[in-house]
């Protein structure tokens, strides 16, 4: 058995289509790709996959993650450059794997060990709105945030969860991106989250993710570079 | 050709489940955009989710996109919030394939599977940005085709449609696209819409609605005459001889977004003799045509492991009376992929235990519930139907059921049924009592769901004479159910809105002249209306009135045979005298036997086409009648599989 942690992109069209129907299309392509998975025990045997952070659907990224044990006590185990070679001509466009990691021994979920995450927020307006909210960010005590939760109106300052927010030079179809990182535990804060914080009716034009980051040991990481994960380098560039 | 996706993208942002819209499912074709081609846009006229898995679209477009000189592309009728943003930013209804613009297609060609779809046909041509009804296109405009179950009564969409094909589409779409390829790139070029609208006429199964001219009889009732010497005066339904030759669809699409039905198909035969009177589906795609054991099975291996699906289907009208269905579900079980965890749906059950012990070893460990349909309360109203279950069968088939640990049945009902007295329709609350307490004697929990339907006449079948229940008399008999059921512990009752029943009725049996009120029912904004949310009665019946049609004449009325009827210029290959004294041995209460295991009975579906007449065997396969109510002694064989002659001289 090896556990291996993939990191793919979404991009294009594919962006429409959720964290539940992007799931799905993994374990299809895996069983279309013939790849032999690890199931768990029991009375309906499911495949052993995990899932990192939900992105919003509409949402682009170049770094998602899914973390999938693979039986390789076949004669001839396909090698992880292999597999991801199948996986990559069998994923649907937008898709793509950028990179691997052999994981050993045992290791906390991806969900558990991403600690934050570095998104390009493109918003439909001007130069002097924008600033004023990341004067706002830098100078208030407290940035509220009100949602719903079972039919109960919450209310949560999200201020120690906004690392990070800066405007970036480069326009996106002549709008304005921020680039903002938020953090993601005890509990994740989405980018519409801190837009509805600053402006109720506010919502992004395009988000993008760029990057997971994992704070361990004073060190910022990738959840491929992780404790305990092997990554394969001959797959940069190769895929 | 320019793909619009760039428009489109931006509107995707605010509208609900945008993976409908995105294309990209496993399988899909790009075409190359050889203008010289044909071009078919395929329309589902109903959402995404419903319409994707419908295989005859898919099939359809795998045989187009084979052709040297066809492309086929697949469109489906954007939500009601996308198409807001549409017209509000003038955007035409697209392709999901390359999100090409839907005028910029040579055919347009929809799937008829329901009534209430014909709004949103009308939609859909309207988005396109082509002119509403035939008579108003030109020789730019894409031609408007239809197919499926629906076309065997076109008329109230005639105005609208330019082609509507018969019968199975396998063989004909292939005619139609190089007639119209060779008139598309003919030297006096593509300026004469009449030129292949008449073209087209001459194909086999092909109906050319603008041919033909409505005229009413000294009763006022509506005939059609043919307009030119070489329109044809009766169009006969297309019936391909097996279906070993169309092992389709060889790469089914598979989805990205959440659909109905997700899952592999497998088509193990079409047609059914079984002759339940009610059952159009069962009356037009006669006779049976099975495929061989070998081709399911390879289809089913290599289906899997094309799709990645795992869950299989074997479809057809009555499953378990495909010849091979043991070694079929167990070709299934067998599979390497996906850990033995391929499951096999089969959906339309047998009412026998049968039936239920190969369902009990195909779901593995998932017991959620099964399904039946015995369609009527009392053996007196199954034998007027012919759907001859006995009780015996239907119990047997549940005690089997909540014996092997299922704890749900639902059970299928018609009301409203020819001669039905409110003694039938309460025996539906009777058989749904025994069967709950059959089911207690294994499970406390045991429950039985009782879903009753309006049945509503159609084309083509023994009860097309007879005039509709109104739906307050449906109403009214749900209510005697809802009273007796209320009282039985363990037993549900649902139904389905009579009211979307009545206009069902209205347009499963009209002429022409309906094509009016479907457009004035579309443009008051009545889109949808399968979806019980869009569903709006009054606007259907106010346009009715508005236009001076009688529900009276189109519904509740009961023909007379010497009536022409609106469909009298198709031929469904069912001979117009075997459906009358269908509809005659109805009212005496004659059931009449599956022609499977008895002799020919010649309703003309293999005689009149010139196939060998299916193979009855004398050796019924074990099981009890196997819902047939004929003293099936336990034989020990499947029926013999049923061969078909290569199509011959025309009797």
């Amino acid at each position: 058995m090896i556990h291996l942690r993939l990191k793919s992109s979404k991009t294009g069209k594919i962006r429409f289509a959720s964290h539940r129907d992007i799931a799905k299309v993994w374990e299809r392509t895996l069983r279309v790709s013939s790849i032999p998975l690890v199931y768990s025990q029991g009375f309906s045997p499911r495949p052993k996959i995990a899932y990192g952070l939900a992105l919003p659907t509409g949402a682009e990224s170049d770094c998602e993650y899914i973390d999938i044990q693979i039986d390789n006590s076949k004669e001839t185990p396909l090698q992880v450059e292999e597999i991801c070679g199948l996986l990559n001509s069998n994923l649907p466009p937008g898709i793509e794997i950028n990179g691997a990691s052999v994981m050993e021994g045992k290791f906390p979920s991806l969900q558990q060990t991403v600690t934050s995450c570095l998104w390009d927020i493109t918003v439909n307006e001007d130069d002097t709105t924008v600033d004023s909210w990341l004067d706002r960010i830098e100078s208030e005590n407290e940035i509220v945030l009100r949602r719903e939760r079972k039919g109960k109106e919450v209310i949560d300052d999200i201020k120690p969860l906004v690392y990070l927010v800066r405007r970036k030079n480069k326009k996106i179809d002549g709008r304005i991106t921020v680039q903002a990182e938020l953090g993601t535990q005890p509990r994740s804060l989405r980018p519409s989250e801190l837009l509805r914080s600053l402006e109720p009716h506010l919502s992004e034009y395009k988000l993008y993710r760029r990057k997971q980051i994992v704070e361990e040991g004073g060190q910022r990481l990738d959840p491929l570079e992780v404790a305990g994960a092997t990554q394969m380098r001959s797959l940069v560039g190769a895929l | 050709m320019a793909s619009i996706w760039h428009d489109i993208e931006p509107l995707l942002l605010n509208v609900e489940k945008p993976a409908r819209y995105i294309g990209l499912e496993r399988g899909i074709v790009r075409p190359p955009h050889n203008p010289k081609n044909v071009a078919w846009l395929l329309t589902y006229p109903d959402a995404y989710e419903v319409g994707f898995p419908n295989q005859g679209l898919q099939i359809l477009y795998e045989i187009i996109n084979e052709l040297l000189v066809g492309e086929a592309e697949r469109a489906y009728a954007p939500w009601v919030d996308l198409e807001e943003e549409m017209r509000a930013k003038n955007i035409p209804l697209f392709s999901v394939d390359t999100h090409r613009p839907a005028d910029e297609f040579d055919v347009l060609a929809f799937n008829l599977s329901s009534e209430l779809v014909y709004t949103n046909v009308l939609n859909c041509i309207d988005l396109s940005g082509i002119p509403l009804r035939s008579a108003d296109r030109g020789a730019d405009d894409p031609l408007v085709g239809a197919g499926g179950h629906c076309t065997y009564n076109p008329e109230p969409l005639a105005d609208f449609i330019d082609f509507f094909v018969l019968g199975d589409g396998e063989e004909v779409v292939s005619e139609l696209t190089y007639a119209i390829h060779q008139w598309k790139n003919s030297e006096e070029g593509n300026l004469d819409r009449e030129r292949i609208l008449r073209n087209l006429s001459q194909i086999e199964g092909v109906y050319v609605p603008l041919l033909y001219n409505p005229v009413e009889n000294e009763n006022g009732f509506q005939m059609l005459e043919p307009l030119f010497d070489d329109t044809p005066a009766l169009i006969e339904k297309r019936t391909i001889t097996s279906l070993e030759d169309w092992p389709y669809p060889k790469n089914q699409l598979v989805p990205i977004t959440e659909v109905v039905h997700d899952r592999l198909n497998v088509e193990v035969f079409r047609g059914c003799t079984r002759g339940c009177r009610f059952c159009q589906a069962g009356m037009i795609t006669r006779p049976v045509r099975e495929r061989s054991l070998d081709q399911v099975r390879t289809m089913v291996t290599t289906g899997l492991r094309k799709t990645g699906y795992d869950q299989v289907a074997l479809t057809s009208l009555s499953t378990a009376d495909y010849s091979h269905i043991e070694k079929a579900v167990a070709a299934v079980g067998d599979n390497p992929l996906s850990c033995g965890q391929t499951g096999v749906s089969l959906p339309s059950l047998r009412v026998d235990a049968f039936t239920v012990d190969i369902a009990a070893t195909i779901q593995g460990g998932k017991r959620s519930g099964l399904t039946f349909a015995p369609e009527a309360g009392t053996w007196r109203m199954r034998q007027v139907i012919n759907k001859l279950i006995t009780e015996e069968d239907l119990y047997g088939a549940v005690e089997s059921a909540f014996s092997q640990g299922w704890r749900r049945v639902k059970l299928y009902f018609l009301i409203g049924l020819p001669t039905e007295t409110d003694e039938d329709t309460l025996g539906i609350a009777d058989l749904a009592r025994n069967c709950v307490q059959i089911g207690k004697k294994y499970n406390k929990q045991a429950s039985v769901t009782v879903s009753v339907g309006g049945f509503v006449p159609k084309p083509f079948t023994p009860f097309q004479w007879f005039g509709q229940n109104t739906s307050e008399e449906l109403q009214r008999k749900i209510n005697l159910l809802k009273d007796a059921t209320s009282r039985i512990r363990g037993v549900q009752l649902k139904w389905h809105d009579p009211k979307a029943t009545l206009i069902e009725g209205v347009l499963s049996r009209g002429d022409r002249a309906l094509s009016a009120l479907v457009e004035e029912v579309w443009k008051s904004g009545g889109t949808f209306q399968e979806w019980s949310e869009h569903f709006d009665l009054d606007r259907w019946l106010l346009s009715m009135e508005k236009l001076g049609l009688s529900v009276e004449k189109y519904v509740y009325r009961h023909r007379e045979k010497s009536e022409p009827l609106p469909w009298d210029h198709l031929d469904a290959g069912l001979y117009k005298d075997f459906l009358w004294q269908e509809w005659r041995d109805a009212l005496e209460e004659v059931g009449l036997e599956d022609c499977r295991w008895t002799p020919c009975y010649d309703c003309g579906a293999c005689t009149g086409y010139g196939l060998d007449h299916v193979v009855a065997s004398t050796s019924p396969p074990v099981g009890g009648s196997q819902g047939t109510w004929q003293d099936l002694t336990k034989g020990s064989e499947a029926p013999q599989l049923l061969t078909i002659r290569k199509k011959s001289e025309k009797v």
